[in-house]
């Protein structure tokens, strides 16, 4: 996407420069960008491996477990298909609690042979299931119990107070999160009305 | 009140975690460090996606063909009660992380962290995720065409997360 989508933003804006005579302004630019660049990506270094760290401890406890056991009336319900003894309630639950977590490096992974597992057992292969729509929809819902990466972000510019945003990001990704499902819970039964007719 | 819990957060968290791997007698420094040598390989992959987004949006931005895009959309986002500095962000999120981490960090830049702007554009990259771009990796990688609803439903979502960002940060500012 990238491919198509970086190339047009600055052929358009040399483009857009020339006519608007603002080509001072583009040089400025091109070596302003590059410092920016290296300011943030020195502090995200700094938050992402305290980050990565603790949450590396998270994983070799019990809390995982205990997680697991807190989310399995959720999975129930988000999950209706999946069976609780199989490796694929597993794969979608370690997936959703990287998640959780903010470990999208080892949520991706995870997810991705969770729909392996699913699509397994798919009988039609080119379809996705209920669940399988249900997962993509989770992924794509940012369900992070801290915003790690914002939170840097607004450390390197020198915010008074990073974490300030860490509740109101909770009500929002809960109300996308609850959009999500229930849309997906409605979109399956509109189309099984469909078929039913 | 929201401020405070949104600064216990962090530290509670993290002492859950050390907490109990201490007592679970886990070697936890050498987990850390295991953990720790991740993020930096992180960080550092995504550096040169970042230099040449941090370019070209900078371009965009000094051309002026932000604001010429701006001005096209702002009577609908006036009727949606979002400030048009935001604009940019809302377009690029579901499509590309680094390179709404580079316009979300633009942004802050320019109109402050913890200015009305600063804030909508810290929540709505807290808040909402790349769904193009997952959709794109889940569904390709067991190389599935029919994706039934999943677009509409998570495209819906982000913009519900959106409008709630923009709304709580109005109602705390």
């Amino acid at each position: 996407m990238l491919n198509t989508f970086w190339p047009i933003c600055i052929v358009v804006s040399v483009i857009v420069s020339v006519l608007t005579g603002r080509l001072d302004n583009i040089n400025n630019s091109i070596f302003e960008s590059t410092g920016s660049a290296i300011e943030l990506t020195i502090t995200l270094i700094g938050t992402m491996c305290l980050w990565s760290g603790i949450m590396e401890i998270a994983v070799n406890t019990s809390l995982i477990e205990k997680i697991k056991r807190v989310l399995r009336p959720i999975m129930k319900f988000l999950f209706p298909n999946i069976n609780f003894q199989e490796k694929e309630y597993q794969e979608v639950c370690m997936n959703i609690i990287s998640n959780l977590l903010g470990l999208g490096n080892a949520a991706t992974p995870l997810g991705l042979k969770a729909m392996q597992t699913m699509q397994d057992k798919n009988s039609e292969k080119d379809k996705l299931t209920d669940s399988m729509a249900m997962l993509i929809v989770l992924n794509t819902a940012s369900l992070q119990i801290i915003p790690t990466t914002v939170i840097a972000i607004r450390t390197s510019l020198g915010s008074n107070n990073p974490t300030k945003i860490i509740v109101p990001v909770w009500i929002a990704t809960l109300s996308a999160a609850i959009t999500a499902i229930f849309a997906t819970k409605l979109f399956i039964k509109l189309e099984k009305r469909k078929k039913a007719k | 009140m929201i401020s405070y819990i949104s600064s216990i957060v962090m530290p509670i968290i993290i002492f859950i975690i050390i907490f109990s791997a201490f007592s679970e007698k886990k070697k936890t420094f050498d987990l850390f460090l295991k953990g720790a040598k991740e993020g930096i390989e992180i960080t550092l992959k995504i550096f040169p996606t970042l230099v040449g987004l941090f370019f070209a949006i900078s371009l965009l931005r000094n051309s002026g063909t932000i604001d010429i895009i701006i001005n096209f959309c702002e009577p609908f986002l006036v009727k949606l009660n979002i400030p048009r500095e935001i604009l940019p962000l809302a377009i690029l999120r579901p499509i590309s992380g680094s390179g709404s981490i580079a316009i979300a960090t633009e942004i802050m830049k320019n109109y402050g962290t913890d200015t009305l702007i600063g804030l909508i554009a810290s929540v709505i990259m807290g808040a909402t995720e790349t769904t193009i771009y997952t959709i794109a990796v889940y569904t390709g990688s067991v190389k599935i065409k029919n994706t039934r609803f999943v677009l509409k439903a998570a495209l819906l979502a982000d913009a519900v997360g959106m409008l709630t960002a923009v709304a709580i940060c109005r109602i705390l500012s």
